[in-house]
């Protein structure tokens, strides 16, 4: 440690070093802190976004399960066979069982959970769902078996605007029934809109009869509960805790959130880059001032310490700012956009933002850890250049006859192009990211040899203007200095370019395949209701105008307890069963198997192959299906399995269907039809009946698409403003550091007019450089974003569509960016009496 | 006359404009055995309460308790689910041991049905769960209740016939006629059987007391609670006597029976009985003070008999209100020459019906 007392010495060396720069360069400073700011910024509040969407999730989740360890639940909204009851509340191990109806109700146009309950059950097995009368204990207790007697959360109290001893409508399972505000459930938490019925008016006046949806157990001995209860149970039904339960919330977005979160990580990556494209600079500008200190007798690492502490200055300001802006931008996103920033993984679960302080001093540190690390690193390289060669030579570092190592490049570029082959861990696309973040990192590193291929055929090229002479020969002699200047600008837009790339083909890949799938002229659909019977179905049928009606049933299938469920849909039969579905592979059915056709997103989280025979959890039966194709869905990213109508009816019983698609006679209006047919039903379930066209149907899912995808067109737009500030600040920094040679320029008789035209031509082919280098690396980016993270993620295969409009865009601004910048950096450069630029010492 | 009607209280209430019409009590020619064990379950409340006196092995005494209620809530026929609540049945079982100072006690209750729960017809048997008290063919009463901390698996041997008590089992509880119950008692029944408390099984042989009461309306409104004892003498005679306090002091209405050894039984009338308060106990749970050492006196031909009652211990409160049922003090007693059950209720709200 011989170098330390030199450094103590030298600090007021250092100081004046620092302050002096900082006082000559404020904007320089503040925006690579901004640039620091907004990645810290962007990654906080999205990570907090997340985490209150998920615990609300979970509260949720908790409040409506009355935090049972254990619970029997039905696969599917058709329930299970309340027999089972009395079997699972004596098996072995299990000390109290509770059964449980569980309704999506609606009352005074709010939703809220209905449960059925025993309430002498619920008490001991989960008494946080049981009512509590008005006047406590000992009032008069008539109503716990009464048959209309409601009692609600305070949340659920305060949605429906009513009042305990008030009656209420209550609609569910397309049934109406008035209800009397009996009391509060005083242990349901804040936010959760609950209500509590007797199971047996929740089974009768709801035509719930004979089933039950959840059977809720208290344990005696767990591990012989679990083992007596898997035997026992049907196939309609599973065993599962809480934990699968919440699993099931988080696997809903996960992978989304993950996505999102990697995004975010991405904006800091580039405000790193950032700094290091500007500290790279601020150093090769003050590399002589360095190099006197040297001589003086600053040691080496005192250089990197003075740069280091720059550094972690930026990166104190900037992370400190990032997490205030984070904070508010987290509840701003909130507010407007919901808990899952508008991508309705979570219905309605809305929620403050909740500050999470491990989250933040992570935040904090990788905001920090990139500023300084952007500094530390040109810092080192400049303090291993020779002290007296640096003082006569501000200009590269490199011999420009060198040639451009491209090895490392290559390397990491290999690597990355291998991590994209390995397969997802854990449902997530880990290496997929991994190989993104060496893409990057080789794409940038290459950046150098890139510049001098593009630039060597225009280099040898003799040109007789020479403004453009010296452009070129600028770039092309000195690729580092270019490089540092590039490859903030490379980073960011090659992030942009492949995240629009990967946007535009899923967003292309739905719109072709809404198209496919929404054949018919008109839609019909029951929401929140027991579906059309048959005898509506036959009414519907019958209204003039209809020339064809295929009905459908759709409801959620729990395959795996942890799992979100699938969409089981069944289908009427036409003459092709998978005419509608636009089927990738199909294999044709033994006779005397049930088929069905599984959905692309099914196969592959289940590994349902074509041809292989499969057990649904479609009745209480053990009934084996036979995978007959797989075709291409982009609305259920959890999978769907289609089934024909007659096999579900005959599995099931149930013989209402809930979808209808319509083909009209000629010459027919369907708004006329839709209303006609809305006209032939029940006025209940008219109410919650709701029909519309195919080009109305897509302009919805588009939306939704875009709803889903806003974030990530904010995070777009961001990026590519951090881009271009990064030119900006990079190409104007780079401009002002060569007033001398400037000067020298003049006295060589070169035009003022013709040093900003050499300027603006220097910036331009660095935009463009810059440009068309982001644009392969983020070409080869979104391949992996579309073939490995986007499949591994979200299930969901597509083709590319390039967004040549974008790309165009992109690499026009950066070039007039470039060009700009670097001609307004020109003029203040070159205003100075050119006798004293040259004499300029610093 | 026994406690649990208050669980009424839960299950049902007068004032509901309920489309169930309940019997009521009238006088009638007598019970018929064993159908009269069994349940009768248009009537609104029925028990079958079991206390008694344990000896075990090494000679020590513990007090007993167990009891099922069945009421039938004011739910109407018209609802067809499996879970309509047309019968509901509580249990509660209890042993004073006065090494542990306390009352442990445990409860059941469900709905009946789904083979879960129910109170047969025909003759005695019941069962919540695991839960269980019957007659056995051999015409022994048999029960098995366990909570977290005892189990009781008892038998029980009738020794003497039922006493049908009031007028040839009509129980009048009330000023009104109808405020009435249907009323036996099986006294001076041997027990034998296993009482075990963690790991430790003790065998147990001792004497105990059934009641079985049903009504549909008995409690007058202005009633506050009830005391009740049923006594087994050792020269063979059982002492029954209950009276119902007024809110606000003075006596509703009072009653019971001697029977004596030889079989002759002598029924009192509301002056007959009469309680004297002699210790009070304050439960430091509840905050409720209960007379658990009381003087009885009960007019008999032969002049006035009194019998002081002194508790086991006197921390036999039962309080189950954590799953929202009523509190009460249930105790096993001494007096002299014999030994017994004396129960206090409403001490801690006014039990309404």
């Amino acid at each position: 440690m011989k170098a330390e007392p030199g450094l103590v010495r030298s600090r007021l060396a250092l100081s004046w070093l620092i302050a002096g720069e900082w006082r000559w360069h404020p904007l320089r400073f503040a925006l690579t802190a901004v640039a620091i700011a907004v990645g810290v910024a962007l990654g906080f509040a999205v990570h907090l976004v997340n985490g209150s969407a998920l615990r609300s999730f979970d509260r949720a989740v908790t409040g409506v399960n009355g935090a049972a360890e254990l619970a029997v639940r039905a696969s599917s909204p058709l329930g299970f066979d309340e027999l089972l009851y009395p079997r699972v509340a004596l098996a072995a191990g299990v000390a109290d069982a509770s059964p449980v109806v569980r309704l999506r109700a609606q009352a005074n146009g709010r939703r809220f959970d209905l449960l059925g309950l025993d309430v002498m059950r619920a008490a001991n097995v989960t008494p946080s769902l049981v009512g509590q009368r008005p006047n406590g204990p000992d009032a008069r207790g008539d109503e716990v078996f009464g048959e209309d007697a409601l009692f609600l959360s305070r949340e659920a109290l305060a949605q429906l605007e009513t009042r305990v001893g008030a009656r209420v409508s209550v609609t569910a399972n397309g049934r109406t029934v008035p209800l009397t505000v009996a009391g509060l459930l005083p242990a349901i938490g804040e936010g959760q809109a609950i209500g509590v019925l007797d199971i047996a008016a929740a089974q009768w006046r709801f035509g719930r009869l004979g089933r039950l949806d959840r059977i809720d157990l208290k344990l005696a001995d767990r591990t012989a509960a679990e083992a007596a209860l898997s035997d026992l149970l049907p196939a309609d039904a599973t065993l599962s805790g809480a934990e699968a339960e919440a699993q099931q919330g988080a696997g809903l977005s996960r992978a989304y959130r993950v996505n999102l979160d990697m995004l975010a990580l991405v904006a800091l990556l580039t405000g790193g880059f950032l700094v290091f494209s500007a500290q790279s600079l601020s150093v090769a500008r003050r590399l002589r001032a360095f190099a006197l200190l040297r001589t003086l007798g600053l040691p080496k690492r005192g250089i990197v310490a003075a740069v280091a502490a720059e550094g972690l200055l930026i990166g104190l300001i900037g992370s400190a700012a990032g997490l205030a802006i984070g904070y508010g931008l987290a509840s701003l996103a909130l507010r407007l956009f919901g808990g899952d920033l508008g991508a309705g993984y979570f219905n309605g679960a809305s929620g403050r933002v909740a500050f999470q302080p491990a989250a933040a001093i992570v935040f904090f540190l990788l905001g920090l850890a990139a500023a300084v690390l952007g500094s530390v690193l040109p810092a080192r390289a400049a303090s291993r250049a020779a002290p007296a060669a640096a003082l006569k030579n501000a200009g590269d570092v490199l011999d420009p006859r060198a040639p451009v190592p491209w090895r490392p490049a290559l390397v990491l570029l290999v690597a990355g192009a291998g991590a994209a082959l390995l397969p997802a861990v854990g449902g997530l696309p880990l290496f997929g990211f991994a190989s993104m973040a060496l893409l990057l990192a080789g794409g940038v590193a290459g950046v150098p040899w890139l510049a001098r291929r593009l630039l060597g055929p225009l280099a040898k090229r003799p040109t007789a203007r020479v403004p453009a002479l010296l452009a070129v020969r600028h770039i092309h002699g000195a690729p580092g200095e270019a490089a540092t200047a590039l490859c903030g600008i490379v980073a960011s837009t090659a992030l942009m370019i492949a995240m629009a790339t990967m946007v535009t083909s899923f967003r292309g890949a739905v719109d072709e395949w809404l198209g496919q799938v929404l054949a018919a002229d008109l839609y019909l659909r029951v929401e929140g209701g027991p579906g059309f019977d048959p005898a509506a179905q036959a009414a519907l049928r019958a209204t003039p105008g209809v020339q064809e009606i295929a009905f459908s049933r759709q409801l959620p299938l729990t395959i795996k307890p942890e799992r979100p469920p699938v969409t089981l849909i069944a289908r009427a039969e036409t003459g092709r069963p998978d005419a509608l579905i636009g089927s990738v592979e199909r294999v044709s059915s033994p006779p005397g198997t049930v088929p069905v056709w599984v959905s692309e997103p099914a196969r592959r989280l289940y590994g349902w192959d074509p041809g292989e025979t499969i057990r649904l959890p479609v009745s209480g039966g053990a009934a084996r299906f036979h995978v007959a194709g797989v075709w291409r869905d982009y609305a259920r990213q959890f999978g769907a399995v289609v089934l024909r109508a007659g096999d579900y009816q005959r599995l099931t019983g149930d013989a209402t269907r809930d979808e209808a698609a319509v083909t009209l006679a000629p010459g027919v209006r369907g708004e006329g039809v839709g209303r006609a047919m809305l006209a032939r039903l029940e006025p209940e379930q008219r109410r919650l009946t709701s029909f519309a066209a195919p080009r109305a149907l897509r302009r919805f899912a588009l939306e939704l698409f875009d709803r889903s995808f806003a974030v990530t067109y904010v995070l777009e737009g961001v990026a590519i403003l951090v881009g271009l500030a990064g030119v900006a600040a990079t190409v104007s920094a780079q401009t002002m550091a060569r007033t001398r040679e400037f000067g020298m320029l003049r006295h060589l008789g070169v035009a003022k007019r013709q040093i900003t035209a050499m300027l603006g031509l220097e910036g331009a082919l660095l935009g463009l450089v810059g440009g068309v280098a982001g644009v392969l690396l983020g070409g080869a980016l979104a391949q992996v974003l579309i073939h490995v993270i986007n499949p591994q993620s979200f299930n969901f295969t597509m083709t590319t569509r390039v967004p040549w409009g974008t790309v165009a865009g992109v690499v026009a601004a950066l070039v007039l960016a470039g060009a700009g910048t670097a001609v307004l950096a020109g003029r203040r450069a070159t205003a100075k009496d050119a006798v004293l630029a040259v004499r300029e010492d610093w | 006359m026994r406690v649990l009607a208050s669980l009424l209280l839960l299950v049902a209430s007068a004032a509901l404009a309920a489309p169930v019409r309940y019997p009521e009590v009238r006088p009638h020619a007598g019970f018929r055995f064993p159908a009269d064990h069994g349940a009768h379950p248009a009537y609104r409340i029925e028990w079958w309460y079991v206390t008694g006196w344990l000896r075990t092995e090494r000679g020590q005494d513990m007090g007993f308790q167990v009891t099922f209620f069945r009421t039938r809530p004011p739910v109407g026929d018209a609802n067809p689910s499996r879970f309509a609540a047309r019968q509901v049945l509580f249990a509660h079982a209890a042993l004073s041991d006065p090494r542990v100072g306390r009352l442990l006690h445990g409860e059941r209750s469900a709905r009946a049905g789904f083979g879960l729960a129910g109170a047969k017809v025909g003759d005695a048997d019941v069962a919540i769960r695991d839960w269980r008290l019957r007659r056995l063919p051999d015409g022994r009463f048999a029960t098995r209740v366990g909570t977290e901390e005892f189990v009781l698996d008892l038998t029980f041997q009738p020794t003497q016939p039922p006493i049908a008590q009031g007028v040839n089992g009509y129980s009048r509880k009330g000023p009104r006629p109808s405020q009435a119950s249907y009323y036996y008692s099986l006294p001076h029944l041997r027990v034998s059987g296993v009482a075990a408390r963690g790991t430790a099984h003790e065998r147990v042989t001792g004497e105990a007391w059934l009641d079985r009461e049903w009504s549909s309306d008995f409690l007058s409104p202005e009633a506050e609670g009830w005391d009740w004892t049923g006594l087994n003498l050792d020269d063979g005679s059982a002492l029954t006597a209950f009276q119902v306090r007024r809110k606000g002091g003075g006596v509703v209405w009072a009653g019971g029976s001697l029977r004596r050894a030889n079989g002759r039984v002598t029924q009192f009338a509301p002056g007959d009985v009469r309680f004297r308060t002699l210790r009070r106990w304050r439960s430091a749970a509840t905050g409720a003070v209960y007379p658990v050492a009381q003087e009885l006196s009960v007019r008999l031909p032969e002049g006035v008999r009194r019998f002081p009652l002194q508790p086991l211990f006197p921390a036999q409160e039962l309080d189950s209100r954590r799953s929202g049922l009523p509190v009460y003090w249930e105790g096993a007693v001494r007096t002299t020459g014999g030994r017994g059950y004396l129960e206090l209720t409403g001490y801690t709200a006014p039990l309404a019906m």
